[in-house]
Order: C-alpha cells, then structure tokens, then sequence
C-alpha cells in the first residue's frame, strides 16, 4: 500500500491529546498566576470539548477514523483510533475536568489559589485522552502511567499528613498495576508480534490458546486492580476520600471508569477466544463487585468513603458487559460506564458541598441541612436516584438496555445483580439523604459556595436523561464495532 | 539457551521484587517495586527473542536484533523510575508527618478505631 498524506481531518484524533499537553506545558509559564491559569485551563478544556465533540460527530457518521504517526503504516508505526467507545469515554472525561474546572472557581477549598494544580488537570486528561484514543497497546501503557503521575500529584496536592499517606498508598498499588499491565504487554508482543491493536485483533485467533488465555488473565488483574474490582478494590475507598473533594472528583470520575474502558476493548475486542475462558471469572468478579461496593457503602459513616464504595459497586455493573457475550449488554454497560463517570464527579462535588456546609466528613456530625442549602438536597437526590438507574435521570438508560440484554439472554443472576445493585444504591441514598439534610440539628449550618460545577454536571445528567439519544447511539455503536472489528481494522489501513 | 537464562534471571527479579512488596516497610516496598521493573524489562527483552547482536540499521547477512523491545524498555525505564522518585519523596514526607516508616502506622486514611458508631436513628 502507498504512503498517503494524512487526510486534515485525521488530525482530530490528535487534537485532544495534543492541546492537553501544550496547556499542560504552557500553565506552568504563567508562573504562580492562578487566577489567569484557571482562565487559559479553561479556555483549552473547551477546546478539547469541542474537538471531542467534532470527532464524536464524525465516528458517529463515517466510522472509525485513525492516524498513524510519522505516516509509518501500520502495524509499525503507533496509530490513534477514533471510535464510538473511545470518543464516548474521551468526551466524558473531557465534561468531568470543566465541571471540576468550574467547582474549583468560587469554591472554598484552598488549593484552586494554588498554581500547580490546573497543569496536572490537563495531564491527567490526557492521559485519560490518550488512553481513550490510542490504537496501540503500548502506547495504551504509557497513558495509563501519564494519568497514575497526574493523578498522585494530585492526591498529594493539598500536602497535609492524610493526603501523604493517601498518595503513597494509591502510587504504590497503582504502580504495580501498571507494571503487570506492561508485563501483559510485553508478553503478549512476544506471543504474536505486534501491539497495533487492529493487527492483535486479527492475529489473536490464530495464537495458541493457552498461551493467550495466560496473558489475558495478566492483563485482566492489571485492569482490575487500576478499576477497583471486588478483590482488588481495597485501594480505592482508602484514598479517594483525603484529598479535597473537587480532587475526588476528578479521580472518581475518570482514571477508574478509563481502566474499564481498557478492559472491555482488550477482553471484548482484541482476545475474543481468551473472553470465552475467562468469562466465568469476569462473571463472579462482577457479581462481587456490584453486590460487594454497596453493601460496604451502607455500613460506612464518612460520606465520601461511602462514595467510593458505591463508584466500586457501578465497576461491577460495567464489568457486566464483559461477563455476558451479547452485543445489547455491551452496550448497556459502556453508556454505563459513561453515564457514572458523570454521576460519581457530580456526587464527590455535592459531597464536597456538604462537608463545607456541615463542616463535618462524617455522616454522624451532619444534619438539618435541608433549611440553609436546599439546592444541595435537590442535587444530591437527583445524584443518587440516577446512579441508581431511575428515569428520568441518565442512569436509567444503561440499565434499561442492561436489562433488556439479560433478560434477552435469560441470565437471571446478573439480572438479579443488577436489580439488587440499584436497590441497595437507593437505600443507601436515602439513608444519607435523611441523615445530612433531616436529621434535626441545634448547632447553625453554614452556607456552602461554589455550586457551579455540581449544578453544570448535575444540569447536564437530566439533559442527557431527558434526550439519551446520543449516549444510546454511541454506546450502540460502540457494542456492534467492539464485537465485530472489521470496520476498526479496515480504518487503520489493514486488510482483515 | 541464552534465552532460558534471561527469563529465569528475570523469574528471580520478579520473585524478589514480590517478596519484598509483601513486607510493610515503606523503603523495601519502594526497593520491591524497583526490582518488579527490572525484571519485567528483562522479560519484555526476552519475548523480543535474543537471537543476534546485530544493529538492525544496514543490510547484513545476518539476521539484525529485534530493536522494538528496547525502545519499549527505555520508555518503561523511564517512566519507572519517575514514579520511583516520586513515590520515594512521598515515603520521607510520610516519615516526616507520622514518623513512622511502615505501612501498619499509616492508618489515617482508614482509622483503626471507629470514632463514631453509626447512627441508629434514621
């Protein structure tokens, strides 16, 4: 095949990436002037939007769209691939960062004076971008470790003793997650020769079986851990909580819901025959998972711990799309996935509210909010009834096709998990619901500032909750490539 | 042959980074995360066959070293060893907060003692 000059448009699945890490590169010049990083940070974010949102349009009309770099055909040279899955989950990754943008503007908390923190906001997304968009597997490694030293910056950010502890505990755990995952990699180059994932795609039907399966299971404990699945989870509700809330959200929204990405496009995509060996461990993990993060959540005081085990029950709901082979469930669980990065950011924001207001972490020192903030009653209920899947908030979609896909299929275990899951998520969002804003209380309240990016992401779950046709055609999209790839392999320029 | 050795070598890194991970002093999990680098570099190098010498630049007779594996390796040494350093000033800043250099002391972020019950009420 000749060398071709790539087309403009192909450029798109660059841009993203690339204008994260110029913002990323060019903040730290502005030297210690907050307020105009917050400003230039800003101005960059909608432009990532904006160009997510154009290549959103333009998979969702004409397919996958790749470019590989330096024009090095591929398998050789690395390629960005745009579609459906990917856009989707670079788009909500790009909506979490402006809302947490806009929630750090006006806010109280202390570190948005500090310079610093806007630089690694933009890495983080990038990496997270990049993930989301690139074509190669290795190159799907270096992102991971871009968003794990973005991401322990900012755990660490706030610097007192708790967010120390917190920053080692998430490096440590993390780094070996990334350094299985690169083991995976390596080992998988070594069994077909190639880590253009169009050319894995291809070439991992052909490969010796069990060799594969042994690799894939490698990559599956990687994955896991960086999501947090049930027997690796342990890591995340132990840190999630210390740095400042609009920090949690951040993390909550995007690293972990990226991990799962990664995991339903290797499982799904590039090693169907290892899918169908290790589907019955990927179908109790996400049993345990869905079941095990809620029931946790309910016996726990700290607010924003017990955020973290309900984000660690939705991993379970995500991995569903893994543990059930049928192309209306993948999609169920991909516009899941999507849909919870915005529910889970939304509700460390609101969290981050509360204790403001209460001026209390634990659920035990909160109460009779709803007089002084009852905007903040209104946000945290429509949260919690759209992380728990009632319409018409956004979360109601997933699962109705999550449900539709199970029953479909007659798996009665997992509909039950499912049901099961959204019940426990109610109750648990009543109970802190009756408890923060209820519960009579003597001491005055405190008026909470800075609503604008809850009120942004909040704002925009209804709208999508009321309008899912976007969010269901690309997860639709997306399930149909994922399960048959001939349309992602044609556009990176291989014959399958 | 050279091949069996490397990856056994690399089997002993792995052993060795793992067991000190398991322990709960900071500094020799941070040594046990060095070590599960190294040895999984040599692994990346090993299933990138070892079959020559030869720089893959110009033509030969013989067949040319498989060069993919090393840039794979110094971009993952690279990187490894940024997340080292960072997570070694993060360990001396936990000695500095808490004076204490083992993960059984680092309790904060998940206090062994339950300050308060949860609420009955409600």
């Amino acid at each position: 095949m000749a060398a071709q000059p790539i087309p403009l448009v192909a450029w798109l699945d660059v841009l993203p990436v690339l204008l994260c890490i110029a913002g990323a590169a060019l903040l730290p010049l502005l030297n210690r002037r907050s307020a105009l990083q917050a400003i230039v940070c800003g101005v960059i974010l909608v432009a990532v939007l904006a160009s997510d949102v154009a290549l959103l349009a333009h998979v969702l009309a004409d397919g996958p769209l790749a470019m590989t770099m330096g024009n090095w055909l591929p398998p050789f040279g690395i390629s960005f691939v745009a579609d459906a899955v990917g856009t989707g989950f670079a788009l909500a990754s790009a909506m979490v960062a402006f809302a947490v943008l806009v929630a750090l503007q006006g806010g109280a908390e202390a570190v948005a004076k500090r310079a610093g923190i806007y630089p690694l906001l933009l890495l983080l997304l990038a990496g997270a971008s990049g993930a989301a968009l690139t074509g190669d597997l290795f190159n799907l490694y270096v992102w991971f470790e871009v968003m794990l030293a973005a991401a322990i910056g900012l755990v660490a950010f706030a610097g007192g003793p708790l967010q120390i502890e917190a920053a080692f505990k998430y490096g440590i755990i993390n780094l070996v997650a990334t350094t299985l995952l690169l083991a995976a990699i390596g080992l998988l180059y070594g069994l077909l020769g190639t880590l253009n994932m169009a050319d894995i795609a291809m070439a991992s039907g052909k490969a010796d079986g069990a060799a594969l399966t042994a690799v894939a299971a490698l990559l599956v404990l990687a994955l896991s851990i960086k999501a947090a699945a049930f027997p690796v989870n342990a890591w995340l509700p132990a840190t999630y909580h210390a740095p400042p809330a609009a920090i949690s959200a951040l993390l909550g929204g995007i690293p972990t819901k990226i991990a799962v990405y990664a995991l339903i496009r290797v499982v799904v995509m590039l090693l169907p025959t290892a899918r169908e060996t290790l589907g019955p461990v990927i179908y109790g993990v996400a049993i345990l998972t869905a079941l095990v993060g809620p029931l946790m959540a309910l016996g726990e005081t700290r607010l924003r711990r017990a955020i973290g085990f309900l984000l660690v029950g939705g991993i379970g709901i995500a991995l569903i799309g893994i543990a059930q082979n049928h192309d209306l469930v993948l999609s169920g669980a991909i516009s899941y996935a999507i849909s919870s990065m915005l529910v889970i950011a939304g509700l460390y924001l609101v969290a981050g509210l509360i204790e403001q207001a209460a001026g209390a972490v634990d659920i035990g020192g909160m109460g009779g909010l709803y007089a002084a903030n009852t905007p903040l009653s209104l946000l945290f209920g429509a949260l919690v009834l759209s992380l728990a899947g009632i319409p018409p908030f956004l979360g109601f979609w997933p699962k109705l096709l999550l449900l539709q896909g199970l029953i479909e299929q007659a798996d009665w275990p997992l509909t039950f998990t499912v049901l099961v899951n959204s019940l426990l998520t109610i109750v648990i969002g009543a109970r802190l619901w009756s408890r923060i804003f209820w519960r009579p209380r003597a001491e005055p309240v405190a008026q909470a500032r800075g609503y604008g990016g809850a009120v942004l992401l909040t704002g925009t779950i209804v709208l999508l909750g009321l309008a899912p046709g976007i969010l269901l055609q690309t997860s639709l999209a997306a399930g149909r490539l994922l399960l048959a790839p001939a349309g992602y392999i044609a556009a990176v320029g291989l014959a399958p | 042959m050279t091949e069996t050795v490397v990856a056994i070598v690399a089997g002993l890194f792995l052993a060795a980074g793992f067991y000190l991970l398991l322990s709960r002093a900071l500094l020799r999990m941070l040594i046990g995360v060095v070590l599960i680098g190294n040895g999984i570099n040599l692994m990346i190098l090993v299933a990138g066959r070892l079959r020559s010498t030869v720089p893959p630049i110009l033509p030969t007779a013989a067949p040319p070293a498989n060069p993919l594996p090393q840039a794979l390796i110094l971009t993952a040494i690279v990187i490894g060893f940024a997340l080292f350093v960072a997570l070694a000033v993060l360990a001396t800043r936990a000695w500095g907060a808490f004076k204490a250099d083992t993960s059984d002391d680092l309790r904060s972020t998940e206090p062994r003692v339950i300050v308060a019950r949860p609420p009955l009420e409600y």
